[in-house]
C-alpha cells in the first residue's frame, strides 16, 4: 500500500473541499477501497475519511413517499430495517445476499454503487488492463473469461460489475443524489455507471471530487413489493459475485401483469434494466410463455465474449424464474439463504 | 505528521499515537497492542479469521483503518471471557468439536457473537450457515461449528429469560 496523506472532515463542505487535492479519494468504510491499495490497484494520494458525515447515516420517507437513504448507511441496517425491507423486498434481498455478514456490517450504500470490478486482471498488476492502466490493452480478452460481460461491452474491456444491490436499485428506479465542486446534481442509477467504449478507464458519471450522498427509492415503487425478488447464481452458494442475477418485480391484476421491472446483474460493466421485456411484460397473462418471451427480449443483444457463452441461457432461464419467483409473490419471511435460485418456489418447476 | 486515535479495547480506554495512517484496526491489535488472538489470514476481507466486534457489531479489522474508528468500542477473542468463566460460544466450541487446528477459531467465536447478537438466525442451521459464511475454516470444521453456534444460542437466549 503507498503512503498517503489521512483528512476526516466534519461536514460534507469540508469533505468536497479536502477532497479537491490532486489523487484525492474518498474512503467509506474502505471494504473495497483499501483492498484495491492493498493491491496498489489504486494508490490516493489523499484519503479523505468521510466516516464522521452523521447527517449521510439516515434513513427517510419524504412528503411525497420517497424513500432518501443516506450514502453510509451500512449494507446489512438498510437490509434490515423492517419499513424498508417491507416495502422494497428485492432490494433487501439483493443486499443481503452480497459478501459476508462482516462485510454488510461495514459495506456502505454509496461505497456499493462505486465498488469496482472484479475482473482478475484489472486485480492482477501485471497483466494489461485498460480500466487499470488506459491504453494499456486488456488481458481479459484471450484470457479466463468465463465470468466476463455478456452485454454492452467492447474490445478494450469485457469486465463486469458485481454490485447485487445496484440490479435491484435500477430496475425500481432509483436516483444517485451527488454533491461535488460544483454543487448538487442527481442522475437515475441506470444513469450512474458507463458502457466501457474505448475509455473503460471511466465507470460512472462522477467527475474528480464529487460524492455521492444519497439514493432515493421513488414512493411508486412500492407498488411491486407483493412480487418482488432478486435471484443469484453463484460459484458457491453464499458470499460470491453473480454469474449472472436478476430483480423482477410485477404488479399483478386479476392474473395478468398490469407492470414489470426487470434487471439483470453480472452480465455487464453496469447494473443492466430490460427495459423492452417490461414493456413486452405489460398487458399480458402472467404465464410462461410471457416470461420466456420477455427473457428473450432481455438477452437478444447479447453475446459472448470469450468463454462465457453458457452465461447467455443460464440468464435467460433465471430471468423465467426470478418472473415466476415474483409472480408467486414475496417470500413472508426473507429465506434463509437470500436469492437462491436453489430455493425451493410454491408452483415453480425446478428446471424452469 | 502524527494522528491520535482512542479507542476503548475490552473495556479499556486506550489513547495511541500513530505515525502512519495505513495501520489497520488488525496490526493495530496485533502490533501495537499486542492483543494477537486476532488472527491474520488473507488480510484482504476473504477468511475472517480477523474478525472482532466493533461497537458489538462484527467487522473485519483487516479491512478497517484504526484511525477511521477513533472513539470506538473493540471487543477481541480476548475480551470475551468473564475473567475464568468462557463465554458461552467459547464453551460451546469446546463441546462441540468446532475446530481442529484452531487458526480460524477466534474469528468464527467473533463472528459467532455477531451473529447471535444480530438476532437473524436463531438456531435455525441453515440461517447459521449462511450467516458464517463470511469465516472459512480450512479444516472444514463447520459441522461442528454449525452446531456450536446453535447450542451457544441456546444457551444464551435461556440466560436472557433466566435474567428477565
Amino acid at each position: 500500500m503507498n503512503r498517503f496523506d489521512y483528512v476526516k472532515p466534519a461536514t460534507v463542505a469540508e469533505a468536497i473541499a479536502a477532497a479537491a487535492a490532486p489523487g484525492a479519494a474518498y474512503l467509506a468504510s474502505g471494504t473495497n477501497l483499501l483492498d484495491l491499495m492493498k493491491g496498489n490497484v489504486v494508490r490516493p494520494a489523499r484519503l479523505v475519511d468521510i466516516t464522521g458525515l452523521k447527517e449521510l447515516t439516515r434513513i427517510e420517507t419524504s412528503g411525497n413517499g420517497d424513500v432518501r437513504i443516506g450514502a453510509l448507511v451500512r449494507n446489512a441496517d438498510l437490509a434490515y430495517d423492517a419499513s424498508f425491507a417491507k416495502d422494497f423486498p428485492a432490494v433487501a434481498e439483493a443486499l443481503l445476499s452480497g459478501a459476508s455478514a462482516q462485510l454488510r456490517n461495514a459495506a456502505t450504500v454509496g461505497g456499493n454503487l462505486l465498488q469496482r470490478t472484479r475482473c482478475a486482471y484489472f486485480y492482477d498488476t501485471a497483466s494489461a488492463c485498460n480500466k487499470r492502466t488506459a491504453g494499456s490493452g486488456c488481458d481479459a480478452r484471450d484470457g479466463e473469461n468465463s465470468q466476463h460481460a455478456v452485454l454492452g461491452w467492447s474490445e478494450a474491456c469485457i469486465a463486469t460489475n458485481p454490485s447485487d444491490f445496484c440490479v435491484p436499485l435500477t430496475a425500481f428506479d432509483a436516483i444517485v443524489e451527488i454533491e461535488g465542486p460544483a454543487g448538487r446534481r442527481e442522475v437515475s442509477l441506470d444513469a450512474l455507471h458507463l458502457l466501457p467504449g474505448r475509455t473503460p478507464e471511466r465507470e460512472t458519471v462522477l467527475v474528480p471530487g464529487e460524492m455521492i450522498v444519497a439514493v432515493r427509492l421513488p414512493a411508486a415503487a412500492r407498488a411491486f413489493a407483493g412480487h418482488a425478488r432478486y435471484l443469484k447464481v453463484r460459484e458457491r452458494n453464499s458470499y460470491a459475485f453473480a454469474v449472472v442475477s436478476t430483480a423482477a418485480g410485477l404488479v399483478i391484476e386479476n392474473g395478468s401483469i398490469r407492470e414489470a421491472r426487470l434487471a439483470l446483474g453480472g452480465v455487464a460493466a453496469k447494473p443492466w434494466r430490460a427495459r423492452e421485456a417490461e414493456t413486452l411484460l405489460a398487458g399480458q397473462a402472467a404465464d410462461a410463455r410471457a416470461f420466456e418471451r420477455a427473457a428473450d427480449a432481455a438477452l437478444r443483444d447479447a453475446k459472448p465474449s470469450g468463454d462465457n457463452a453458457y452465461k447467455i441461457p443460464l440468464a435467460r432461464q433465471l430471468i423465467v424464474r426470478a418472473l415466476q419467483a415474483a409472480m408467486q409473490g414475496t417470500p413472508a419471511r426473507m429465506p434463509a439463504l437470500p436469492a437462491s435460485p436453489f430455493s425451493s418456489v410454491p408452483g415453480v418447476l425446478h428446471d424452469a | 505528521m502524527n494522528w491520535t486515535v482512542r479507542l476503548t479495547v475490552n473495556g479499556e480506554p486506550r489513547t495511541l499515537a500513530l505515525d502512519d495512517p495505513r495501520v489497520t484496526l488488525l496490526d493495530l491489535l496485533r502490533e501495537r497492542l499486542h492483543l494477537t488472538g486476532t488472527k491474520k489470514g488473507c488480510d484482504r476481507g476473504q477468511c475472517g479469521a480477523c474478525t472482532v466486534l466493533v461497537d458489538g457489531r462484527r467487522i473485519n479489522a483487516c479491512l478497517t483503518l484504526a484511525l477511521s474508528l477513533n472513539g470506538a468500542a473493540i471487543t477481541t477473542i480476548e475480551g470475551l471471557a468473564q475473567g475464568d468463566q468462557l463465554h458461552p460460544v467459547q464453551e460451546a466450541f469446546i463441546a462441540h468439536d468446532a475446530l481442529q487446528c484452531g487458526f480460524c477459531t477466534p474469528g468464527q467465536i467473533m463472528s459467532a457473537v455477531g451473529l447471535i447478537n444480530e438476532g437473524h438466525a436463531g438456531d435455525d442451521p441453515e440461517r447459521v450457515r449462511e450467516g458464517m459464511s463470511g469465516n472459512l475454516c480450512r479444516c472444514s470444521a463447520y459441522v461442528g461449528i454449525v452446531e456450536a453456534v446453535c447450542a451457544a444460542q441456546a444457551t444464551l437466549a435461556e440466560q436472557k429469560e433466566r435474567a428477565a
